[in-house]
């Protein structure tokens, strides 16, 4: 019966016209996942095309300007594309192909999953259509012109809040309309059974490396591990390898937008209650007739009203924890980061660094944090600049 | 007895579907009454929802008109009860699993009992999830619809085993909204679900035409329509009672 489940989350909540779509992915999954032809050309694809693996960077300004834990980056934001999202579509338009598909469709808040499939549609030869909300294609303009420039078709989409949720939605709807030539390269740990547990195993290697280039420059496990969650693939890709190492910290930063006790926010696991949407049973921003909040973030690629079923169930566990971040404290990250490291986050992962500069002075130095930067600013900066009230013409 | 019976008694059934709430409470209690009048034999009303993924632009529109009305699932069951004091005709929900799994399932059903609503279309839960829903509506005599759709293939043995009250079946791929053409693929699907149980099948997705109701009558025991129904409610606003009874009243003659 129900399959995909995370403790009480998870599942498969579509319409029939797609069910045999996602039975037919499981399965092909299962098989390419064992595949060692398939596991050697994405492998290599990683690591030859997508510059992996990605360096972990020992922040020293930072840490020393903080006084408490000592600060790695691991630097998600060094791959092709600027962002960790080209680890799971490198995976998944593999598999696409390799499953007969000609045609891949996505969902794109930033932009940065839109280009990433983009890239990689066009590096594998499959046509490739976008779906971003219509207020997204106004902030993130520069990334709709580079999906174009790939030779992507990008749809900007009208239809309700015009953010990531609705570009969900009408990504949902196309593939309806047409699945046998067509894969939905779900761009987050999200959605139905089986995308939450193969965006998951695509963006692992993440942890995996954290994990070992970290027992190469310290010998030991780090103390806490932080990253951005929006629907949670770069959270889930940098905790994974340490679920079972308990005396690991996981700590996910979700954007609390104007702040949690305001209606403009996108904190899940602050706000959210218990739902179903998106083919998955998890924590949403709803109201108590189940409509979906119009939630609202800084940052695209966070504005999103779910949480992926996997982080739900760790939040249930108590195994990870999930702190609002606002979009004030993450205007002033990025500017700490450029400034004190030279590094340009992107304003998704500018929480995680906004919720670092909280947390390690309150470690000792003798203590260990990670950081996921999932990716790099440069997308970001006009709109920072227009928050700040900088009128910057891109 | 559960009331799903009847409608498909009496030759073959009309299925009209409309947003409740759209334009507001007071004109959906009016246009149930009038349809049923007008020869509908069971009206599928839909709880509106913020992300109606199954529904193209018509009725997401209606669903974004009757929210910003204020419309609420506790409202809509008043209404049912307030039909109920002039009229017996049978009434299914068709909404999304949130909804009712954040009402609360068991809540829901128990109101929907109280209130006649007899089934429950709800086109984001397949049948490997029914559990969510399942034991309620069988605790509170309310009929959890099944679906079948053109890419169902061998799953609408299986679905079809377990269905009950009546099958809808989606004939075409994609979002609900009006169509030229009717897929010819139903007609298959429905010889599949007789082969495995004796129940009626009503065709749903884009029919609009008396012509294409006529058709699709030949090999079903019911049409559904929707987004040609909500076109004229968008179109008529307050004043769409009449048009939509004329439209109901041909849409019945056109399959009887
Ligand atoms: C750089 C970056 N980080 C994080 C995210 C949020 O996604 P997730 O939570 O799946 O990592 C996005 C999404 O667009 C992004 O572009």
């Amino acid at each position: 019966m129900s399959k995909g489940r995370f403790g009480i989350h998870g599942g498969q909540y579509i319409p029939e016209t797609l069910m045999n779509a996602v039975i037919e992915l499981e399965n092909e999954y299962n098989f390419y996942k064992n595949d060692p032809e398939f596991l050697e050309e994405f492998t290599s694809l990683l690591n030859k095309y997508a510059g992996r693996p990605s360096l972990l960077y020992y922040a020293e300004k930072m840490t020393e300007d903080l006084g408490g834990a000592k600060i790695y980056l691991k630097r998600e934001d060094l791959n092709h594309t600027g962002s960790h999202k080209i680890n799971n579509v490198l995976g998944q338009v593999l598999l696409a192909k390799r499953m007969g598909k000609t045609r891949v469709i996505a969902e794109t808040g930033a932009g940065q999953h839109g280009v990433a499939t983009a890239t990689a549609a066009a590096l594998l030869g499959l046509e490739c259509e976008i779906f971003m909300g219509k207020e997204d294609t106004d902030r993130q303009a520069l990334n709709v012109y580079r999906m174009e420039l790939l030779g992507a078709k990008v749809h900007a989409v009208t239809s309700g809040t015009q953010t990531l949720k609705d570009a969900v939605n009408e990504t949902m709807r196309e593939w309806t309309q047409r699945v046998h030539d067509t894969h939905y390269v779900l761009g987050s740990v999200m959605g139905p059974h089986p995308f939450p547990t193969i965006v998951r195993d695509f963006q692992s290697v993440i942890s995996r490396e954290i994990k070992q280039q970290m027992l190469e420059e310290e010998g030991r496990l780090p103390d806490a591990v932080l990253a951005c969650v929006g629907g949670g693939s770069n959270a889930i890709g940098s905790f994974y390898e340490f679920i079972e190492d308990k005396e690991v910290r996981l700590v996910g930063c979700e954007a609390a937008g104007h702040g949690v006790q305001t209606e403009k926010t996108a904190a899940t696991i602050a706000t959210g209650t218990l739902g179903i949407f998106h083919g998955m049973k998890s924590y949403f921003c709803q109201d108590e007739y189940g409509q979906i909040a119009p939630v609202h973030s800084i940052s695209a690629g966070l504005d999103y009203p779910g949480i992926g079923p996997e982080h739900a169930d760790l939040h249930d566990q108590g195994r990870a924890e999930y702190v609002p971040v606002t979009d004030d404290e993450a205007v002033e990250a990025f500017e700490y980061l450029s400034r004190v490291e030279g590094i340009i986050p992107a304003i998704e992962s500018a929480h995680a660094v906004a919720h670092a500069r909280k947390l390690a002075p309150a470690m000792s130095s003798d203590q260990i944090m990670v950081i996921c930067l999932s990716g790099r600013g440069d997308k970001d900066v006009a709109a920072i600049a227009r928050y700040k009230g900088v009128q910057i013409y891109e | 007895m559960n009331k799903l019976q009847q409608v498909f008694s009496d030759g073959k059934a009309f299925i009209p579907f409309i947003t409740a709430g759209d334009p507001s409470l007071d004109i959906t209690e009016r246009l149930v009454i009038e349809m049923a009048e007008a020869g509908a034999d069971l009206i599928e009303l839909g709880i509106p929802f913020s992300d109606p993924i199954a529904e193209g632009p018509v009725i997401q529109e209606a669903d974004y008109r009757a929210l910003s009305a204020g419309t609420t699932t506790d409202k809509i069951f008043a209404m049912v009860k307030r039909i109920r004091i002039s009229s017996t005709v049978p009434i299914a929900f068709m909404t999304y699993v949130n909804p009712i799994f954040t009402y609360g399932a068991e809540k829901f059903m128990k109101n929907c009992q109280e209130a006649g609503v007899c089934a429950v279309i709800v086109p984001d839960l397949p049948f490997e999830e029914k559990e969510e829903l399942l034991p309620f509506c069988s605790e509170y005599g309310v009929t959890l619809i099944s679906m079948i759709a053109p890419t169902s293939k061998d799953r609408i043995r299986l679905i079809a085993k377990e269905a009950e009250g009546f099958i809808y079946c989606v004939s075409s791929m994609g979002v609900t909204g009006v169509r030229k053409e009717i897929g010819n693929d139903v007609e298959e699907m429905i010889k599949i679900v007789k082969e495995v149980k004796d129940i009626p099948c009503a065709i749903g997705f884009g029919i609009s035409t008396p012509e294409q109701a006529n058709k699709v009558a030949q090999f079903s025991d019911g049409v559904i329509v929707g987004s040609a129904i909500v076109r004229i409610v968008a179109q008529y606003g307050e004043d769409c009672v009449p048009h939509v009874a004329e439209y109901v009243r041909n849409m019945k003659d056109a399959i009887r």
